[in-house]
């Protein structure tokens, strides 16, 4: 199965691990992703807190590279998917802003591509029983919380993914990889998202009450999909010790299928995980 | 809404255009304030902040911190029993004050155009000069520097940009998205 990529900027730096753990997963599991030649920032919060009509017309550039691939989409940032489902959303139920996108961007909408999560992709696509299948080393003893956040889920009739108030996507994916998820009442809470560079104080109460409760829990880690919560939650916390790293849920099926690299993607992490895996046998 | 002096309904029926959210509709059971994670650091509830738009009262909406403050979570939206997105309010909000030059939170504002003109240049946004640009212009140069100095040293900053072939038709969206709005 052949799916077209949209890493989005974060993942070439701060979110480097999240992709190169995503493109060894996928090639493992059988799913190959081909990367949208040329494909453009999709403008973030920053396009639409200041131009609406940006902020649909950004994504809608990737849109429109994604209809000549004939080929679905697959966006691991949860911030990209959240913009491109959006743009595509407007397309697809808004004619005079299609129209006015379609002048912008210089494109024909033919509504023919589904856009996915990478999370959405691999649950639909592969399936968690197929993931449960190439488990080599399952994580056992590992306990940890799923964190969804805001823009995988939300606005549900946009993502149309999952339940937006008690998803279990991710929570699947850790069981089948033979860890455990505990439940906890934070999973689709915000983390600050890009509040962190201007007002830090904000994000760093979010994240702390996170880590507390995540804590509280039993976890030992935390698991997430999204580049802006897993370096927030890494990154705007009081101190940075070895306690409750934060994964992305590639690197953890990455880590149970015995995958080569992943000592590669724990060293880029701000939160060195070893010390939690070695106590748990699940690395040296 | 009816309203029987003119500057307030046109600033009601300007953000009811923009943000196509039936504003009228919410009758403050606050739903959304009770779990949005921003109030902590925020002037208004977000239910605050619809009343103010219904009574046209602009100056006091456009001045308030939380129309910046709001990170988009969407928690509210997709729990108000009105079906109002009140994330699109805060964003048709935020784009009313830029133009009249009114915005309260300036590093905010300030953090998003330096990462749209990383975009506009470079067609994707270079995380290191972005940073530096934006610590650059607000003055806050010393906060972070450990966190920057360590993803540089793990190779997550790279140096230079990669900049994209199709520049003509990025510049193209940037330049009417603008000339439209
Ligand atoms: S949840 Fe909806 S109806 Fe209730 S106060 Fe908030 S905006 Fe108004
Ligand atoms: S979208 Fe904004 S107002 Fe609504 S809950 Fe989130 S932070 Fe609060």
């Amino acid at each position: 199965m052949k799916l077209s990529y949209f890493p989005g900027c974060s993942l070439g730096s701060t979110a480097k691990e999240y992709d190169y753990s995503a493109r060894s997963v996928c090639q493992a599991l059988g799913m190959e992703l081909v990367e949208l030649k040329d494909w453009v920032c999709c403008g973030a919060t920053s396009a639409h807190s200041t131009n609406h009509l940006l902020s649909i017309a950004l994504p809608s550039r990737n849109l429109a590279l994604a209809q000549e691939t004939g080929l679905d989409l697959a966006v691991p940032c949860s911030a990209c998917y959240n913009r491109v489902k959006k743009a595509d959303y407007n397309m697809r139920h808004n004619d005079e802003m299609r129209q006015k996108i379609e002048e912008i961007v210089e494109f024909k909408y033919r509504g023919q591509v589904n856009v996915y999560s990478l999370l959405e992709a691999l649950i639909t696509k592969i399936g968690v029983e197929a993931i449960a299948k190439n488990v080599k080393k399952p994580l056992k003893g590992l306990k940890v919380v799923c964190f969804y956040g805001c823009l995988l889920v939300r606005p549900p009739e946009v993502t149309c993914f999952d339940n937006s108030e008690n998803p279990v996507a991710l929570d699947n994916i850790v069981k089948a990889l033979g860890a455990e998820s505990i439940p906890w009442s934070y999973k689709t809470d915000c983390c600050g998202a890009n509040l962190g560079l201007t007002s830090s104080n904000v994000v760093q109460g979010m994240v702390n009450r996170l880590l507390e409760a995540a804590k509280e829990a039993g976890a030992m880690a935390l698991v997430t999909a999204c580049p802006l919560c897993q370096s927030n939650l890494e990154m705007r916390r009081k101190e940075r010790g070895t306690d409750l790293p934060a994964f992305y849920f590639t690197e953890l099926i990455g880590l149970a299928m015995d995958l080569p690299d992943c000592r590669k993607w724990f060293n880029l992490h701000l939160i060195n995980p070893k010390p939690l895996l070695q106590s748990l046998s699940l690395a040296d | 809404m009816s309203f029987l002096n003119g500057d307030k309904r046109n600033f009601f029926n300007a953000v009811r255009e923009m943000s196509r959210q039936p504003i009228e509709l919410c009758y403050q059971c606050q739903k959304c304030a009770s779990g949005c994670i921003a109030t902590e650091y925020a002037d208004y509830y977000p239910n605050e902040i619809l009343r103010m738009v219904q009574f046209g009262q602009k100056d006091r909406v456009l001045n308030s911190s939380s129309i910046w403050i709001c990170s988009s979570c969407e928690t509210c939206g997709a729990r108000c029993p009105n079906g109002i997105n009140i994330a699109e309010v805060m964003d048709a909000l935020k784009e009313i004050a830029i133009r009249e030059n009114k915005v309260k939170e300036k590093n905010i504002h300030l953090f998003h155009s330096v990462f749209l003109n990383s975009a506009r240049a470079h067609g994707r946004v270079h995380e290191g000069t972005m940073m530096a640009i934006y610590k650059f212009k607000s003055g806050d140069l010393m906060s972070d520097m450990d966190i920057g100095w360590e993803m540089f040293r793990k190779g997550k900053l790279p140096i230079l940009p990669h900049r994209i072939k199709a520049k003509g038709q990025l510049r193209k969206i940037f330049d009417k998205t603008t000339a439209h709005s």
